[in-house]
């Protein structure tokens, strides 16, 4: 269906947020995909297996009996040389962890969209990023969607960051909220990714060839591995500057505008009195209620790992107010993205910084709630991490 | 290692820190030999990945990747995917596992490759324990084996769990190729091994691989026990094709050994008392039934 207004959205599209995806996958081009189905991921597979059933796809498509096999599977391929493509979910992703780990450490450029949900027990399939947040230690870059046309450009953006530096990359997006709405988005077409997302390219002896033999996943005593870790670290800080670089490079090839520097995005008040962080679609309701006031500002992080540490104190500046909304919690500690953000702004001025757990299995953030969490921050906080129902 | 007239690379070069007469590693040279130089290894996490590739040497002539303990046949599965997408229909896709990766901990995953029907050979070592991590039972320990976690004592035999038929799960999954053999037979592994890459589809190959310090017997004798096993009954040659049983040690000339003089070689047995030894003697009782043809 083409969207009424043209001039407004030129190349646009209403499509389901797991259309948009698989469409832009399809045309990124990998050339095997493995998945193994759970909600709210499904469509995104179940796109791409029926592209592949209509001969609109080029991509092997292997059926995995878990998603511990899906992720082993994708492995296999990205070290034979494929570009790769999977998606999980949920307990899929912790199903994974192992091999998660695993693809990171040999240092393998797959790229795997995560549809957030909530972790069992008790069961729920409604989205929060709890998943997403426990292989936050994998070594795998993660981006975070606030909406359609993000989640497809954080698709091109994953795969030109892990396939330059090397490291695994998962794209956030939050289950049904992106995953199952429609909204109008542009899909790129095949001859523009050419351009800023040439085929994967392979150096001799880092991939399985017969012609040049190689032995991946050897055994490294305790020197060795050190040394890989250390590697890992200083790429992923070097990838910083890579997103940000890169993101840059999308703006001008996509031809699209926005305040992000595909690290983190400001928006609203210039000076602000109280600044909200926050991540994924939640972003969308915080500037539809920030259209109300003109001294809070949204700072919405786009890229978890590498952790944007200087991006934030830079955009905090001398912003004294700040208010962590988020969809995970370490329960006996707080907030993920709460307690790296306090990290990362240490020893700045007389910081006032407050947790809110929100939006967990599924739970509704309204215009409301916000308006209250920036109503509770213009007065005396407690520091003490809040659960906003 | 590579040989100067054909610029080839040895397949398992010499140099490994697998323990002196390690049966294993006797069979893993003769698989070597049914092989081509276009041929990717995807291999678990064992004594095999252990002894192999300690970084930053390897002894692999052969592309060759380890990625986790249970997931060697997915990884495969996956270069399998990659060699089909670019056309590559010459190079053959190799698994080997040891019993534990295969038997237990790695199960639902061979299914998984097998009932996909790719072109893939899975090896597995069997070394009825798990090895590398110190003679732990796993669901191929056999019946009144002493292991670490099923010691005998007082009030134990050692292992009171019957070996599982992996073979029997190979067959089910409707493979054209399922072969057994041991060390100390290392032609039958490279025939077995050269047949089972002609054969289109999956294939397995079992092979018995004596454990030195696992089985407690000397350095020298782990090609006897792979043939003692044979000759007892216990762990016979086997070759099945498109299902059926096509050759077996066991046949109308074949004359068993007692079952004694393989238990009592090894320190495992030792503690056997004469029913658990006659109960050992049924079981070969029953191969020989099964198997003869």
């Amino acid at each position: 269906m083409k969207a009424k207004n043209k001039n407004q959205h030129q190349g646009q599209e209403i499509l389901e947020g797991s259309r948009a995806i698989a469409l832009t996958v399809n045309n990124i081009g990998p050339e095997v995909v493995s998945a193994y189905p759970i909600t709210p991921q499904t469509h995104i597979v179940e796109d791409l297996a029926k592209f592949k059933a209509n001969g609109q796809a080029n991509f092997e498509y292997v059926r995995a009996e878990s998603e511990f096999a899906a992720a082993s599977i994708v492995l296999g391929a990205s070290a034979a040389g494929a570009r790769v493509y999977s998606a999980t979910s949920s307990q899929g992703l912790l199903l994974m962890a192992e091999v998660l780990y695993n693809i990171s450490g040999m240092r393998l450029p797959i790229v795997m969209t995560c549809a957030n949900r909530a972790i069992s027990s008790p069961i729920n399939i409604w989205n929060d990023h709890s998943d997403a947040m426990a292989v936050a230690g994998s070594g795998w870059l993660q981006f975070f969607a606030e909406n359609h046309q993000e989640a497809v450009y954080q698709h091109l953006l994953a795969y030109k960051v892990a396939e330059k530096m090397n490291l695994p990359a998962l794209v956030n997006v939050d289950g049904f909220i992106l995953t199952h709405s429609y909204e109008p988005v542009a899909i790129p077409n095949k001859s523009l990714i050419k351009k800023y997302l040439p085929a994967r390219k392979l150096e001799a002896g880092t991939f399985l060839d017969t012609n040049n033999p190689v032995t991946m996943g050897g055994f490294f005593s305790p020197n060795d591995y050190l040394d890989t870790r250390k590697d890992i670290c200083q790429d992923f800080d070097t990838s910083l500057a890579i997103i940000k670089k890169e993101y840059l490079n999308l703006k001008k090839i996509f031809k699209f505008k926005n305040n992000g520097n595909g690290l983190v995005e400001y928006s609203g008040a210039k000076k602000p009195k109280i600044i909200l962080i926050c991540m994924g679609s939640l972003a969308g309701t915080i500037k539809e209620t920030l259209k109300k006031y003109a001294d809070v500002g949204l700072l919405k992080i786009t890229t978890f790992r590498p952790f944007p540490a200087e991006e934030i104190k830079k955009a905090i500046d001398h912003c004294v107010n700040i208010a962590v909304i988020e969809k995970a919690i370490n329960p006996g500690s707080g907030g993920p993205l709460y307690l790296e953000t306090k990290a990362a702004i240490f020893g700045h001025e007389k910081i006032n910084i407050q947790n809110y757990i929100a939006g967990l299995g599924g739970h509704d953030i309204s215009e409301k709630m916000i308006a209250k969490i920036i109503k509770e921050m213009r007065g005396r906080t407690t520091n003490k991490i809040k659960f906003v129902n | 290692m590579q040989n100067k007239k054909t610029q080839e690379y040895k397949k398992l070069a010499p140099g490994h820190n697998a323990c002196s007469g390690c049966g294993q590693l006797s069979a893993v040279h003769a698989v070597m030999r049914g092989l081509t130089k276009d041929t990717i290894i995807a291999n678990a996490t064992g004594c095999l990945e252990v002894t192999t590739t300690a970084y930053p040497q390897t002894s692999w002539g052969l592309p060759w990747i380890h990625s986790l303990f249970e997931n060697a046949s997915s990884v495969a599965s996956g270069i399998q995917a990659a060699l089909k997408n670019r056309g590559d229909n010459n190079t053959k896709v190799l698994v080997q596992a040891g019993d534990g990766g295969t038997f237990d901990i790695g199960l639902g995953l061979v299914s998984g490759m097998w009932e996909r029907g790719e072109n893939i050979l899975y090896i597995c070592y069997d070394t009825e324990s798990y090895s590398n991590t110190g003679i732990q039972a796993s669901g191929s320990t056999p019946y009144g084996a002493s292991t670490t976690t099923t010691p005998s004592g007082a009030q134990s035999i050692g292992s009171n769990q019957v070996k599982k038929d992996m073979l029997a799960i190979a067959l089910a999954h409707g493979l054209k190729y399922v072969a057994q053999s041991a060390a100390g037979f290392p032609d039958d592994i490279t025939n077995k091994v050269k047949k089972a890459l002609a054969t289109p589809g999956p294939s397995y190959i079992q092979i018995l691989s004596p454990c030195v310090p696992g089985w407690g017997i000397g350095y020298d004798e782990a090609a006897m026990m792979g043939k003692l096993a044979v000759k007892t009954g216990l762990y016979p040659l086997l070759e099945y094709t498109d299902g059926k049983l096509s050759a077996s040690s066991i046949n109308a000339n074949f004359k068993a050994e007692p079952v004694n003089s393989y238990l009592k070689a090894q320190s495992r047995f030792k503690h056997l008392g004469e029913a658990e030894i006659n109960h050992i003697q049924m079981l070969a009782a029953d191969n020989i039934k099964k198997y003869q043809i």
